[in-house]
Order: structure tokens, then sequence, then C-alpha cells
């Protein structure tokens, strides 16, 4: 029974890390249909940032929620000024340029905070249920994923601004002939999506130990999952973060972690193979 | 600063001064030491320190008046954690430099890269870095730790400590796959019985069903031989659970690198290894070594297991030449074969002659506030699993890394 809640738990937290490391990728590939192949790097300026500020004696959860993403998202708007907003509706080159781009940001972290691991601990004690004892932080990042969602699915559908945006990504030309700039709307798009991927780096940065290439382990998991996911942002996030996290943590449990990687990626194989355009071209179509 | 062309000339021959300097060292005649390690890259939290260390005791030669005479010359190459560039520059040092002795190589493929040339140039081989045992080759000298020296210590301890069931958490490569049938035969040996052993790819960060799996077998007590700074999640997730009251942690491999300096204290606290070396080591000839790197470095902080190999690999080369007293291969040989030891900073260091492997004494350590508390030291400890499969008096045309069978 005590372990039935705890890999409830696990399957749970499994499906939360999946969305946050997706959600930042999902607003600048899915909605804006950039290739950031530089978003793992964003991730990892989060968790730098989040330990710069932390060891500067700042509060951890500050640190997190507030001063990464808002870095972080500064850090994007300037590379979309400079670079990206050159490149929209080029795939190929921003793919190249971004690419780019996360060797620059490497090489940046690994100039200013050298190349070894660093690391805080975790600011939640773990707690016990039944015979287990389970890490407290995991319902932190289940909570932060879930409000995440809740805030991007308001934010897109009930405010003007979602609005725009979503007008904007469909079709900028009408946007700007109903006044709106689609170069100001690209660049506050862009500025949210970074943002969101700082927060996902600094959320899991007390989890594991950070180097300046931390990123690359976070990159092939959030575009599987934004590209499993289909058109609809939020729709598609949940339900492919929810599968694949659900697969991964079945394999996990029954036999082994490698295993379990192995299956998210047979799962993705397979899914991608029945639903080439994504979970929601065929189901919750038309849904956010 | 502004440029005038008065002191553009002045620092244009103080440069081209400067640049005829190595050519005049180079004039006289020197003995040419290669060293081969990763400075920069993924794996520099090693290289950095073990080249700081080979530096430091090539100076310290030097200033004792060289060998032989002559002075010792360093010829570095930073192979950035790229392992194509271990053959490239082997070849270099090897044919081109035409070094009189090579040191480095941090993981074993990259040793196993340069081995061979190393091997057929008859350039003499030093591996300095703990490793998972079984090479047999008379060109090459290894003084790292093998997982039996280590493991034999570390598991009746950590047992004794705990109780008789025992988990295994290893990093899925060679080294953890050797290191881990290691631990199931003297968890064996010492009446324990292994409840579970699972293997983890270097990239692997999220442990949290691994938690939840190793709660389920019940367990008492730990061993993980993970690898690297993802792995480091692991024991930052264990403490995180809570866990780290609860069942006790030990580790092969933990702290090689000054990971205990990256964990915090509450993360760190009573995790129990065992290396050759420890920073907190009470000895006169460690105090006097931290001064020393102290005085070149500004800092002793950066020492660590892999930086005192390398120093002690540097160390005993010079001690052979000097009883050489030439610097044919075959005299060199026959010197460290002869029973040669020298005493570094981690104790006596005596190369065993059928294996060219070392005996070394092995402490038992717990980390402590971000330190290595010693607890127990083992004595001049042999390399029996090496021993087993090899002898290179017998077979000195031996060149096969043996893998052990338990």
């Amino acid at each position: 029974m005590d372990l039935i809640v705890v890999i409830l738990v696990e399957m749970l937290y499994a499906v939360a890390s999946l969305i946050l490391i997706s959600a930042g990728l999902a607003v600048v590939f899915g909605m804006m249909k950039v290739i950031n192949l530089a978003h793992g790097e964003f991730m990892m300026l989060g968790g730098y940032a989040t330990i710069t500020a932390v060891n500067l004696g700042v509060n951890i959860f500050l640190a997190m929620l507030i001063i990464a993403p808002i870095v972080v998202g500064l850090i994007g708007l300037i590379t979309e000024r400079l670079v990206i907003r050159h490149l929209y509706g080029r795939l190929v080159d921003t793919m190249l340029a971004t690419w780019g781009l996360s060797l620059f940001f490497i090489g940046l972290a690994t100039m200013i905070f050298g190349n070894t691991t660093t690391g805080i601990s975790t600011p939640i004690p773990g707690f016990t249920i039944g015979n287990y004892q389970i890490n407290g932080y995991n319902f932190f990042i289940i909570v932060v994923a879930g409000l995440l969602l809740i805030g991007m699915l308001t934010i897109l559908k009930s405010t003007r601004a979602g609005l725009i945006a979503r007008g904007a990504m469909q079709r900028s030309d009408m946007a700007a002939a109903l006044g709106y700039s689609p170069d100001r709307i690209y660049m506050a798009t862009f500025f949210c999506g970074s943002a969101l991927s700082g927060l996902a780096g600094a959320v899991l940065a007390p989890l594991v130990g950070l180097v300046p290439t931390s990123g690359g382990a976070y990159i092939a998991k959030s575009f599987i999952t934004v590209i499993a996911g289909g058109p609809s942002l939020i729709a598609g996030l949940f339900t492919s973060a929810g599968f694949f996290g659900i697969v991964n943590q079945v394999f996990t449990f029954a036999i082994s972690p490698v295993i379990g990687e192995v299956a998210l990626l047979v799962a993705a194989v397979v899914l991608l193979r029945l639903l080439p355009q994504g979970i929601t071209a065929k189901f919750f179509k038309g849904k956010l | 600063m502004s440029l005038n062309r008065r002191n553009f000339l002045a620092s244009s021959a103080a440069l081209a001064g400067a640049s005829m300097l190595p050519r005049v060292a180079m004039a006289a005649d020197t003995i040419k030491l290669g060293s081969i390690l990763d400075t920069s890259g993924i794996f520099d939290a090693y290289g950095k320190p073990m080249d700081m260390a080979m530096r430091l005791a090539v100076g310290e030669i030097n200033a004792a008046g060289g060998l032989l005479g002559k002075q010792v010359e360093v010829v570095a190459y930073d192979t950035q954690s790229d392992m194509a560039l271990y053959s490239q520059y082997g070849q270099q040092l090897a044919r081109q430099d035409r070094v009189d002795v090579v040191h480095g190589g941090i993981l074993s493929a990259s040793r196993e890269a340069i081995r061979q040339t190393m091997r057929k140039t008859k350039t003499p081989y030093f591996y300095n870095v703990l490793y998972e045992g079984g090479v047999c080759d008379r060109n090459i000298f290894i003084n790292g730790v093998t997982p039996a020296q280590q493991v034999e210590a570390l598991v009746p301890h950590a047992m004794g400590k705990s109780g008789k069931k025992v988990y295994i958490l290893a990093a899925d490569y060679n080294y953890g796959q050797i290191t881990a049938r290691w631990i199931q035969k003297f968890v064996a040996d010492n009446g324990g019985e292994t409840v579970g052993v699972d293997f983890f790819p270097l990239d692997v960060s999220d442990f949290g069903s691994t938690i939840a799996k190793i709660q389920s077998a019940g367990p008492d007590l730990v061993i993980a031989p993970l690898v690297g700074g993802a792995h480091l999640s692991f024991f930052r997730q264990w403490a995180a659970a809570g866990m780290n009251d609860r069942i006790p942690l030990a580790s092969t491999t933990l702290g090689v690198g000054n990971e205990h300096k990256v964990l915090t204290a509450e993360e760190g606290n009573g995790i129990m290894v065992a290396y050759n070396y420890s920073q907190e080591l009470d000895t006169p000839a460690n105090t006097a070594f931290k001064d020393r790197w102290a005085a070149a470095y500004g800092d002793s902080g950066a020492i660590n297991e892999l930086a005192v190999s390398n120093y002690q690999g540097v160390m005993t080369w010079a001690e052979a030449v000097r009883q050489a007293g030439s610097m044919d291969r075959d005299a060199l040989i026959a010197s460290m074969e002869s029973g040669l030891s020298i005493d570094g900073p981690a104790g006596k260091i005596t190369v065993d002659p059928k294996t060219h492997h070392a005996v070394l004494d092995v402490h038992i350590m717990e980390m402590e506030n971000q330190g290595m508390k010693v607890i127990e030291t083992l004595a001049q400890r042999q390399p029996i699993d090496t021993q087993a499969v090899c002898d290179l008096s017998a077979k000195p045309n031996d060149n096969t890394q043996y893998e052990i069978n338990i």
C-alpha cells in the first residue's frame, strides 16, 4: 500500500519534471516555431542564477521563482534582439544559430563558474509515508508544474495579452493590420519562453550537480515531449508529459532506470509513427 | 593604456627575448617528461589538480639538482577530455618529441588509447590513477588503488557499522561493473548478502525511483561506485529524502575529484570511503606536502586522490632513474622491479615487481564537514586482484588487461 503511494508520487513527479523542462520550449518552439537548441543552456543558466543568488544570501525560493526566471528571461530577450529576430521563419538557420548560442553559453558558464560541479541542497526535508521516506522536494516540483500549467492556460485563454500573442503566432500579418506590432509580440513571447526555461533550470538545480554542460541532459527529452504533444500548447504538453512520465516510471520500477529511459524513447518512436502530427492533432483538437 | 612606438618596441623586444628562452633551455641536455592529461573539458576536475601535482613534483626534482645531473623538462599536452586526442598526442610524445617517460591518462579509455603506442616505442608509461585493475604489461607502471585493495578494506568496515544486507548502485561501464563484482564477492566473504545491484549510465541524474526501490528491498547498507557530476545527484537526493539518517552509505569513488566539497556537510556527513590519500591525513609528510602545494599555488584546496597519485608516480619514476643511473628503459624497469619504494604524502608506496602495480596504505575514512576523517589505516595493502592473474617476472611479454573472474 505504502509502495503504491510512493510509486504514484514518483510518477507524478516524473510527469511534473517533464512539464517543467518542456514548458519553455513549448512556447518558443511550439508557438513561435523557433527550434531553440539552446533551450538546455537556458535551463543551465537558470540553475547557475539560482546558485549564485543563494550563495549571495538570497532566500532560495525567491532565487528560484523570481530571480532566475527574470535573469534568464533578460538573457533570452537580448538573444532575441541580437540573433533570433533576424531568423524568424527560417527553421534551419535558427537551428544553426541556436546551436552556436548553446556552445557560446556553455563556454561563458565555463569561464565564469569553472568546469566543475556545483550545487545547493534542497530546502524541503524528506518525509515518511508508511515505511518509506520520500523526497519532500518532489511535491514542490509537482506543485510548481501544476501552477505553471494553470498559469499558462489562464494567460493564453483569458487575458488580452494571451489572445494577441496567439493571434500574432497564427497570422502575424493580420495582427499587424489590426495595429499590433508582431516584432514586439515576438520579443515578449521569447522573453516568456526563456523565463520559463530559466524557472525549470532553477527549480531542478537543488536536485542535480550542475556543470556548464548540464543543459544537454534535458534537450532531447524536452523536444520529444513538445513534438509528441502536437499543435495544442497546454493540452499537448500535459498529455505527452503524462504519457512519457508514466511509461518511464512503470519500466523504471518494474525493471531498471536504464530500461525506463529506453522505454521512454521507444514509446516516443511508436507514438510518432502512429500520430506523426503529435497527440493533440488527433485528440483534444482545437483545445489550447 | 596607450600604446606608443617606444613602449611597443620595448615590449616586442621583451617578447622576442622571452621566445628565445625555451630554445636555450632545449639546447642544453635535458630529460623530457611527457604529460598527457585532460586539463580542460568535463574531466578537468581530475586533470587540473593532476597537472598541478606533476609540475610541483618536477619543480622539486629540478630544485634539488635534477636527475643524473640534468634538468627535467615537461612536455605537456591537454587532451581536452577528448579520447581521440589521446592517440594523437600519445604518438606525438613518443615519436616526435621522443620523451623519456610519459605520465598521464585519466579514464581507462584514455589509458588504453595510448598504452600500445608507448609499448611499441619503448617509452616507459606511468598511469597514476585509481582504476578497475587487471592491466598486465611490462612497459606500464600503475600506482592507483585497485578495487580489491580498496573494496576489501571498505566492505567489512561498512558492514560492521551497519549490517549484512547490501544494495549496490554502480556506474554502467567497465569500472562500475567490475567494482560491483568485487563488492559482491567481499560482501559474500564477510557473511553478508547482496539484495540488489543497479547500474546507471553516466548521464542519469534522477534517482527518485531508485531510492524508493532501495527502501522496498530494505538493505542495511548501500555501496555506490557512482562516477561524475550527474551521479552526484544521487547523494543529494538521498539526503533530500531523509535517507542519510536511516541507511548508511559507502562509496568507492566519491571524493576522488573532491566531490565531498561540492556536497553540503549535511549531505555528505557519514559517507564511508577508502582511499590512499585524504587531505585530513595527519602526518608530517602530508602537512609538508600541503605547505609546498600552497606555496606554489596559493591554496591547497585542490589536492585530491588523483593529484597525489600523480605526484607519487613522478617521484617514484625519479627515484628509479636515480637508482638506475641511466635513462635506458630496461635499466629503469629493472630498478623499478627491485622492490623500489618512496615515501609520499600518502605514506609509503612500493612497486610490486610481479604486476607493476603498487603496494600502498589504504585509509578507511568517513566524510565529516566536507572533509574526509581518517578512521582506520590499513598499512601496505597488496594489489591482490591483479596479482592473481598477472606475473610479469614469469611472463615478461604479457600484454593483456585481464577481466577478473570472481
